[in-house]
């Protein structure tokens, strides 16, 4: 009895062991021809997706109207950034609390759209504070403001904050 | 033991799935938009990041100049980012094209290699061994060296898969005292020597790794890992002291410790050290009951308690896991049932599970998900988690296509209102603008005859032409005076033609000595005409573009909004035929994995069942003996 029971014991465990076979029901082939389906209908989806871009810049924001402000953190600047908050001509117009995933991705040098907008030719005024915190623990807060001339062409202000502060850069 | 292979292998692959794309930012950034499509690859958001990046690649070259645009600098390593998130979104078909077009490129030797390394992989993770043989076989050259130790490792990875033991085991050496692949170089090292017959050098090496110290939780489950298998390798030698041996070094709260404690109690029982076997036996029994080592345990403690002579306790723990098996068996019939029922998918999709880096585990803690209790083992498996990630990844397209079709509609609104608004102003103002046209083109002309006559002046002064509007009618008035006298001289007297002589001479010598004077201040003032001319045109151009800004602002986007309408329909209508196939898939998948689950229960039962009986007969069969001695 001993030995029987201990023929069953090891037969379960070395199946436990080992990897099960899952879904005998579904095909290797199977599995790879749906994921090729998958990937064609990703590409499709990704093809539109780049054709929507393009339609709703040229419909939402023309270029001799249109004002983009890109934001990134300073090249090996480890602040924490918290939040930020844009105002154009007095009016608020971006804000934004900090995801960690967010944050990593600037400090790996990524640059955030932080707004795209439209504005009248001529002088306008961006105001930007954002709060964070120093590596060593301390509080951050600045409030800088930025003075820019739009032409006829598409805008594009960037802004590289730093824990010493903000620096503007019309591109 | 095929399969023994690709678990290590897709354990391995889980392990750096995380860092499935390489770009990495410019030293000097100088196109904004494409540090955008960084920004949502770094956060692993490749359907955005890959989409921003054809349109910024479209749009720069369709550029009549693209050396001025910003993108230029960029652009080789923007055509391999492309390739490179489509490796990491897994359209390995798509990327592939991208990166061999990489490859192929004027691109240097350690780019080029990277690419094929990344494609290499795709194909291995796609389980395509022999394409990711192929592609490797292109490597020449100098290697990057952060990917130096990973290329040896696929090398050996693709190797074990196509059979190639020896060669897998000469490339694992090279790796031995890899920090980075600590632990995996070990057990695949171990598994190709077994699989290449030399099982004496296998168990060596599994028996090292067993005892690597580490704090890295990856090495640590691969060092759990070799000492299970070594255990299983020495129970089926019946070297049952060695296997409790190693069995006991798997950690006990690891993903591997429920199958190390069974197989440790089995080494005791084993070698009929019962009491021993109930120590790690009934550790498993606290343990969550949908695991198949806990499922075990609870037959086999009563089975030690029956070896021992505890008949009684042996019964009644048979009775307890013939209660639970019967639960459990409910449980799963229920999992069964609410999957048929689409729950499942449904579950799958949960948003607030995408919060949570751990959701796999978390999916069987949501309330009213009975379908996922017994899902945790088939989550694991590579198939499963590859249709998983395309069922999710159909999910997100599926909820894109849907929010286009708002925002097509959104579209269509903004321009109805534009054309309402503009269409009735604009044929007015075309008319005023006629109008101010003609003018103007009149002025310029003007202007131009000006500026004509005085640099004729330059070359060959001409007095006359600086004389004001008064200068030249009093001019015109003498000289048709001096006519009519010329003509009747015996009316006039000399005192009179003296007179105009004399006005003549005057007009003409302020005109001549005027002349530098004045032509200094013509000069000016076509100087001062030209700054209003200036501004004038700047009005008119940007009248102009306003004007053509206005007309397309509701022109022309029709054609545009119905094409994409009709691709977003058929792209909703094939996701939606896959996304039910690739569920279906996956309920395949875990409805089979359910069943075989249920099935051994029901084993179990059965076996429970006998057990019991049989426990409770030799328990009235003592009691009657001892009654007799008494």
């Amino acid at each position: 009895m001993n030995n029987i029971w201990g023929v069953i014991w090891l037969g379960i465990l070395i199946c436990t062991l080992s990897c099960t076979a899952y879904g005998q029901e579904v095909s290797r082939e199977q599995i790879k021809g749906l994921d090729e389906q998958v990937q064609e209908i990703k590409s499709d989806v990704l093809s539109i997706a780049a054709e929507l871009n393009l339609l709703e810049e040229k419909l939402l924001y023309p270029s001799h109207t249109q004002i983009s402000m890109f934001l990134a953190l300073a090249k090996g600047d480890l602040f924490r950034l918290d939040s930020i908050e844009i105002r154009l001509d007095e009016q608020v117009v971006a804000q934004h609390l900090y995801t960690f995933k967010e944050l990593e991705a600037l400090q790996m040098g990524g640059v955030q759209r932080i707004y795209t907008g439209n504005i009248k030719t001529g002088e306008h005024e961006v105001l930007v504070s954002f709060s964070g915190k120093s590596t060593g623990g301390n509080e951050l807060e600045y409030l800088e403001s930025y003075k820019i001339e739009k032409d006829i062409g598409p805008t594009i202000v960037e802004m590289i904050l730093a824990h010493q502060g903000i620096t503007f850069n019309n591109r | 033991m095929y399969r023994l292979v690709f678990f290590l292998i897709s354990l391995w692959l889980l392990v750096s799935s995380a860092q499935a794309a390489s770009t990495s930012a410019p030293e000097e950034l100088k196109d904004l938009y494409f540090g955008e499509t960084l920004y949502y690859a770094f956060q692993e958001e490749w359907f955005d990041a890959i989409a921003r990046l054809d349109t910024e690649l479209a749009l720069h070259h369709g550029l009549d100049q693209p050396e001025l645009d910003s993108l230029y600098v960029h652009v080789g390593l923007a055509e391999f980012a492309v390739g490179d998130f489509e490796l990491a979104y897994r359209m390995h078909q798509r990327a592939g094209r991208a990166i061999t077009a990489v490859i192929n490129g004027n691109v240097a030797e350690e780019i080029r290699n990277e690419a094929i390394f990344r494609l290499a992989k795709i194909y291995f993770q796609k389980n395509q061994p022999v394409n990711s043989q192929h592609v490797l076989d292109r490597i020449s050259g100098s290697v990057p060296e952060v990917i130096r130790d990973d290329l040896i490792f696929l090398r050996s990875q693709v190797h074990m898969a196509t059979g190639r033991f020896d060669e897998a085991v000469t490339l694992l050496l090279e790796l031995e005292n890899t920090q980075s692949l600590e632990g995996f170089t070990g057990y695949n090292l171990a598994i190709a020597l077994l699989m290449a017959g030399q099982d004496k050098e296998g168990h060596r090496y599994l028996d090292l790794n067993g005892k690597i110290r580490s704090k890295k939780p990856a090495t640590l489950a691969i060092k759990d890992k070799s000492n299970l298998v070594i255990g299983d390798i020495l129970l089926g030698k019946n070297n049952f002291l060695g296997a409790k041996e190693v069995l006991d070094r798997v950690r006990l709260e690891g993903p591997f410790s429920n199958r190390a404690l069974l197989g440790s109690g089995w080494a005791d029982a084993s070698m009929e050290h019962f009491e021993q076997a109930l120590i790690p036996w009934s550790l498993l029994l606290e343990r969550q009951i949908t695991d198949l080592a806990v499922q075990e345990a609870l037959l086999a403690v009563p089975y030690a308690y029956g070896k021992l002579g505890v008949y009684s306790k042996a019964a009644l723990l048979y009775g307890s896991a013939l209660k639970s098996f019967g639960e459990e068996v409910d449980k799963l019939e229920t999992s069964i049932k609410s999957i048929r029922e689409g729950k499942f998918l449904r579950a799958l999709v949960r948003e607030e599970l995408k919060q949570d880096d751990n959701w796999v585990v978390k999916l069987r803690e949501i309330p009213e998900t009975p379908e996922t209790y017994y899902l945790l083992d088939l989550m694991a498996s590579h198939d499963f988690q590859e249709s998983l990630k395309n069922y999710l990844d159909l999910e997100q397209l599926r909820r894109k296509l849907e929010n286009w079709n708002g925002d097509l509609d959104a579209f269509e609104e903004i321009i109805e209102k534009r054309r309402t608004y503009y269409q009735p102003l604009l044929p007015e103002i075309d008319t005023k603008f006629r109008l101010l046209d003609s003018q103007m083109r009149l002025r310029l002309e003007q202007r131009e005859r000006i500026d004509k006559r005085l640099q004729t002046v330059l070359i060959a002064p001409r007095p006359d032409y600086l004389a004001t509007a008064d200068e030249r009618t009093s001019r015109e008035r003498i000289i048709q005076l001096e006519q009519t006298l010329s003509a009747d001289t015996a009316a006039v007297s000399d005192q009179v033609t003296s007179r105009i002589r004399r006005l003549h001479g005057v007009l003409d010598w302020n005109i001549h000595t005027g002349y530098d004077q004045r032509l200094t201040e013509a000069y000016q003032n076509l100087h001062d005409l030209n700054q209003v001319i200036e501004t004038l045109q700047q009005q008119y151009n940007s009248f102009v573009r306003i004007r053509q800004a206005a007309t397309q602002s509701y022109q022309g986007y029709n054609k545009s909004i119905r094409r994409q309408r009709i691709r977003i329909t058929a792209a909703t209508e094939q996701l939606t035929t896959l996304m039910a196939r690739q569920g279906h898939m996956l309920e395949v998948l875990a409805v089979s994995e359910l069943t075989r689950r249920r099935d051994r229960l029901e084993e179990f039962q059965v076996k429970a069942r006998f057990a019991m009986a049989d426990s409770f007969d030799r328990a009235t069969r003592t009691q009657g003996q001892k009654r007799i001695e008494q």
